[in-house]
């Protein structure tokens, strides 16, 4: 069983189209993200695509002083699957960010590099709503 | 106890240019402090078999040191998991020369790390990171502080009370960066980096060269100088990036701590001095708590009770460490010398009295590798 592409790159090519979708395994049952080969720890290769709820929680945040721009958060999320992920929490004043509050996946493009050719990036947003943006598609 | 327990002791140690040496290189600053430790020892390049070295800069670390020094060692080992990588050092050529492969074993290390503001080594952020521009590696630790704070309700001046401890122990080491007087509300009122650190939750950026010789009880014996053997260790790794650790508040030196203390065959009260890799306020709280000196969330009312900082009774840092007398890039030498310096009872007025047994503990990468090294005098082998 060889896919065209690697897990991390098809990831990535799904995230353009739109589409949030993390791992599972078949036989255990587990999430597991970042995209990987195989089920860290198990080792087990039958890891399937599925569609992520995008609903998760802030589980660690800080905010960021750059010396010249705005402060901004970066935040790990804990997935409703289970899985965590470093992400940004973006559409609210980074210092109001705290653990355990809700938030839902967004796929935006990175507009700290709007000069590049603007990879789809999952945001995180403390509203509720579809998960991917007008403005991005 | 395991059959490592005093079988290799360190015999040689210096540092060289901490601080602030612009115009020196990575490995001109590790070729002056290697010559430096060699000289401690009483022994010569030629003497030298066995070569350890991690440094930010050079893919194969042991081929460009040995090169450089001119040493042609018949074992060698490069394993690089960051600051703690030196004491991983230790255990792999405690194993080296007690099975024979080598006898005098050099552990180096250099960085211009001030001067060229390169970390460029320690910053490998994976692709599924990057674009949210994470300040490696500021933000992996200020992301744990948070966790740690929501758990344990500790607050800013429980990791401003770390800060001050090791002002105060850096006042008393010549050698310190860090030696003015600070109170607690100076250290509050600086302005965050990364909530919630501010610059005095950070380590410092230096320039340094640092080298240690290990060599078999046996071999140190006839050397000039006290060794300082190796009672135990242990190192572990449970994750590389802070996104994938398994508990923000909990790093595996909950699992090195209790085995070096096994495999010195000594209990935490037999311990006289402690070195943490504190490149964090932080760190030396989780420390405290992981390797058993306080249960957790308990650290920061230990720290407050006077206990770690100069006259209490389980010293901590008492060089000032990364926090307060240097940190070049990786700072796990740079410990293991202090506890060296403390078992020789070299420290001046820094000493702590009656210090026979010490415990080592480095950190790497984000909280991510772990490494725990037992010393201790020549008495405590009996």
């Amino acid at each position: 069983m060889v896919e065209a592409i690697g897990p991390m790159a098809y990831f990535h090519q799904q995230l353009e189209r739109g589409r949030f979708l993390i791992q599972r395994s078949k036989s255990s049952g587990k999430f597991v993200f970042y995209p990987r080969a195989l089920e860290p720890g198990t080792g087990n290769d039958d890891l399937e695509w599925v569609q992520a709820t995008g609903r998760g929680q802030i589980y660690a945040c800080t905010t960021i002083y750059p010396r010249k721009r705005s402060p901004y958060n970066i935040s790990i999320v804990e997935l409703e699957e289970g899985p965590r992920l470093m992400t940004r929490v973006e559409d609210a004043d980074p210092e109001s960010l705290r653990i355990g509050m809700a938030v839902f996946a967004r796929i935006n493009k990175d507009t700290n590099q709007p000069q590049q050719s603007d990879p789809a990036l999952l945001v995180f947003s403390v509203h509720p709503g579809s998960l991917v943006q007008e403005e991005s598609r | 106890m395991n059959k490592l327990r005093g079988k290799v002791a360190i015999v040689g140690a210096a540092y060289a240019g901490v601080g602030s040496l612009p115009g020196w290189s990575p490995l001109e600053l590790l070729a002056r402090a290697s010559r430096q430790a060699l000289d401690d020892a009483g022994l010569t390049m030629a003497d030298v078999d066995g070569l350890c070295a991690a440094t930010f800069y050079h893919f194969f670390p042991t081929l460009s040191v040995g090169e450089y020094l001119g040493i042609m060692p018949r074992w060698s080992n490069s394993d690089t998991v960051g600051g703690s990588s030196f004491l991983s050092h230790i255990e792999q050529a405690a194993l080296a020369i007690e099975a024979g492969l080598c006898e005098v074993a050099l552990i180096a290390y250099g960085s211009n790390a001030r001067s060229s503001r390169d970390l460029n080594g320690l910053i490998e952020t994976p692709e599924t990171e990057r674009p949210y521009n994470p300040m490696v590696p500021v933000s992996g630790y200020s992301l744990a502080a948070s966790r740690y704070f929501q758990e344990y309700g500790a607050t800013r001046k429980d990791l401003a009370r770390v800060a001050l401890s090791a002002r105060k122990w850096a006042a008393l080491n010549p050698d310190a960066e860090l030696r003015a007087p600070v109170s607690l509300e100076d250290l509050l009122a600086a302005p965050m980096i990364a909530s919630p650190f501010s610059k005095h939750d950070c380590c410092l950026v230096s320039d340094g060269g640092a080298a240690i010789v290990v060599t078999s009880a046996a071999r140190a014996k006839q050397l000039q100088r006290p060794p300082v053997y190796v009672l135990g260790s242990a190192s572990a790794h449970w994750h590389r990036e802070i996104a994938q650790m398994p508990d923000l508040t909990k790093t595996a030196a909950s699992v090195t701590g209790p085995a070096a203390i096994k495999a010195a065959g000594i209990t935490h009260a037999d311990i006289d001095v402690l070195q943490l890799y504190d490149a964090f306020t932080l760190n030396p709280l989780l420390f405290l708590e992981d390797l058993g000196f306080c249960k957790k969330g308990e650290a920061p009312g230990f720290v407050a009770d006077g206990h770690i900082q100069p006259g209490g009774d389980l010293p901590v840092n008492t060089n000032g460490g990364g926090l307060c007398f240097a940190h070049p890039g990786a700072y796990g030498l740079f410990a293991l010398i202090e506890g060296v310096t403390q078992l020789r009872a070299e420290a001046g007025q820094r000493q702590v009295q009656d210090a026979h047994i010490a415990l080592v503990h480095g950190n790497g990468g984000t909280l991510s590798h772990q490494a725990t090294t037992i010393l201790g005098t020549e008495a405590t082998l009996t």
